[in-house]
């Protein structure tokens, strides 16, 4: 029914540093269809943001293929063509450094549309009323800098500014995360409403779980440059599959006795997320995880396996069935 | 959970600042008790941590400025203490830990170097050097760190986010203290790490028989660590009860409104937020200050602020709604 808007296949990013290379993003591959919203979840440093800025093309790849469209992007920005900028754009995690403080918001929403073209000086000037209008904000905030408005209206402005070009994918890389719960409850019900009106697609990059229970079509986790498990959101909180997946979910904070129950059987967290620089040999995970299927862990990359119709894992206790079995629900 | 530990009392904070004077805190009344968990909830900007500056005198002022109220520990009377009574207060008897351990630990000094003086100047008892090491390294051991000896040599930018928070936990409970206040010390945390950090705050407050202000923004962290929870909204306490009541049967519209805004991982979507947005402290809105963003507001709230209504022993709000209509 929907066609695919966005292929990654393959993806590699890596940053060389003094200090070795940075693998941030280790053979990524996945697609975003019309209208979706999939969910990238992962903690700080398992390469998710990295993933929303290559695709965005704020870097290059390294290696693997990017396509938009059917149509290969993967190249760098500067050799983009604009009017796929204009298909795909950003809104940031903190809207205090993404806003130049020193425009007044009309220049910062009018400024996208002067790059693409889009209209006269008059019209530019309506477009900003409307947009302003669509995120619910008074037109003569128009005349105010950024500094003068509260940290949700900021995000609220931020995400105007990526509406003005009539984008077909934006990247929300923890749009509401420095937000608090009663704004953070507006902005993400007002991009919902805008997904339904205009059929966005959203590359939805957070670390809150929950929040994806609530908003995501598909869920993708990331650990240490690696996707290790996507599924349908349903599937993904009703059965999810593996132990990093699990260790995530079970340490969230709910407040209440029904979520408890959502929750796998307590597997304790332990250990820290190593180093991209340092990447452990074979599964990324096997550093922290309780069920460890043995040797070969340490030493070969588990193969993305498709365990359930979209259930994708990346895991040695899979599909084999073994009788590891104490780490499920029951 | 019978004798009063500390208790606040009408506490009023003010800062000055050049367009005026900012009533950041507006009359806080809070309790805790011995061996008692106490969790602060409330959105950013509230005056969660203010006030408990206040409890440590850390307040900077100028510009804040304690206009009215008391703080009791163990009955005395904090804000007027002296400067070498307090020393002897902030460590053994009440210590903090701070939100950002990055930003709490010096990044020029090692860690033993820091945490040997926090236990030579804090402690009750003056401790030889060789006792001041061995308990340094005893509660790093404490804290589950790996290889303390080492850690006990390291500068803070050696560690991770999740150790350095770990140190600062260490730290704060080095010197025994009675009450510990921790201000968000998970906020900066990825959520695997904030449930060891929580699960190991948890045990090691059981195990001392520590008191705990829990201060935080998040209703399922506060779910976790706290037997007794206060919510404030715009420098008041609005509403406070013990947690599973106040989980099962929340009373304060703002609190409803919070709870409702957090999606849930049941799913079902997210329910709208609360219309508007904090108050400015410059002119803050008369009566009940939640009032301007109310749905269910009438007309004496914005008249006068409502008083602590006492609905059962487990329960306090203030609202309107729940009695104390002073009709002439």
């Amino acid at each position: 029914m929907s066609s695919k808007l966005l292929g990654v296949d393959k993806l590699q990013k890596f940053f060389i540093t003094s200090q070795g290379t940075v693998r941030a993003v280790d053979q990524v591959s996945f697609s975003i269809m019309e209208g979706e919203t999939l969910g990238l979840v992962g903690e700080s440093g398992s390469g998710k943001s990295t993933v929303a800025y290559t695709v965005v093309g704020l870097h290059s790849p390294t290696s693997g293929k990017i396509t938009f469209e059917d149509r290969d992007i993967s190249k760098s920005v500067s050799k983009r063509p604009k009017e796929l900028k204009k298909s795909i754009q950003i809104v940031f995690q903190d809207p205090g450094t993404s806003l130049n403080s020193r425009r007044t918001i009309q220049q910062i929403l009018e400024l996208p549309l002067k790059v693409h073209h889009l209209g006269n000086s008059r019209d530019r000037k309506e477009r900003v009323v409307e947009l302003l209008e669509r995120v619910e904000l008074p037109a003569d905030y128009m005349y105010k800098s950024p500094h003068s408005l509260g940290g949700g209206e900021r995000q609220m402005v931020a995400i105007a500014r990526a509406l003005a070009t009539g984008p077909k994918l934006i990247i929300l890389d923890e749009p509401t995360s420095a937000l608090d719960v009663s704004i953070q409850a507006k902005i993400i019900n007002m991009l919902i409403k805008f997904q339904e009106e205009m059929n966005l697609s959203y590359l939805f990059i957070t670390h809150d779980l929950s929040l994806m229970r609530n908003v995501a079509t598909r869920v993708a986790i990331m650990y240490l440059g690696k996707i290790c498990e996507v599924a349908e959101t349903s599937e993904f909180f009703a059965s999810p599959i593996h132990p990093y997946t699990k260790m995530l979910l079970s340490s969230i904070p709910v407040v209440s006795e029904e979520e408890e129950a959502m929750k796998p059987a307590k597997i304790t967290s332990e250990g820290e997320i190593p180093s991209p620089v340092n990447v452990p040999p074979g599964c990324g995970f096997h550093t922290r995880c309780t069920v460890v299927a043995g040797g070969i862990c340490s030493q070969e990359i588990p193969e993305m396996l498709e365990v359930e119709p979209g259930h994708f894992v990346r895991c040695h206790l899979y599909p084999s069935p073994l009788p590891v079995d104490s780490i499920a629900k029951e | 959970m019978t004798e009063t530990l500390l208790s606040i009392e009408n506490l009023h904070v003010q800062f000055k600042i050049y367009e005026g004077r900012l009533s950041v805190l507006n009359g806080i009344q809070m309790t805790v008790h011995t061996g008692e968990r106490v969790g602060l909830v409330g959105e950013a900007g509230c005056g969660k941590t203010t006030s408990m500056k206040c409890v440590l005198k850390i307040l900077p002022s100028p510009p804040g400025e304690i206009t009215a109220g008391k703080i009791l520990f163990h009955g005395r009377d904090i804000l007027t203490m002296g400067t070498r009574e307090m020393q002897h207060i902030r460590g053994s008897g009440i210590s903090m830990i701070f939100q950002d351990p990055t930003a709490a630990l010096n990044p020029v000094f090692t860690i033993g170097d820091q945490l040997t003086s926090v236990i030579k100047y804090g402690s009750r008892e003056s401790l030889s050097k060789k006792e001041i090491y061995a308990r340094a390294v005893g509660v790093l051991r404490e804290v589950q760190l790996p290889d303390p000896e080492r850690i006990f040599n390291n500068y803070p930018i050696q560690l991770s986010g999740g150790m350095r928070q770990r140190v600062s936990v260490a730290m704060a409970l080095a010197t025994e203290p009675e009450l510990l206040i921790a201000d968000e010390p998970t906020t900066s945390l990825d959520v695997t790490i904030q449930d060891q950090v929580l699960r190991l705050l948890n045990g090691l407050v059981e195990q001392h028989e520590t008191s705990v202000i829990f201060i935080t923004h998040s209703l399922g962290v506060v779910r976790e660590m706290a037997d007794w929870v206060y919510v404030m909204y715009a420098g008041n306490i609005i509403e406070g009860a013990r947690k599973e009541e106040l989980f099962a049967n929340p009373l304060h519209p703002y609190t409803h409104g919070l709870m409702n805004a957090l999606p849930k991982l049941t799913g079902g979507g997210i329910a709208e937020g609360i219309p508007g947005r904090i108050p400015e402290y410059i002119n803050p809105p008369s009566g009940c200050r939640f009032h301007p963003r109310c749905p269910q507001a009438m007309k004496q709230c914005s008249e006068s602020l409502p008083p602590v209504i006492h609905t059962s022993d487990d329960h306090d709000v203030a609202c309107f709604q729940y009695g104390g209509e002073d009709y002439e």
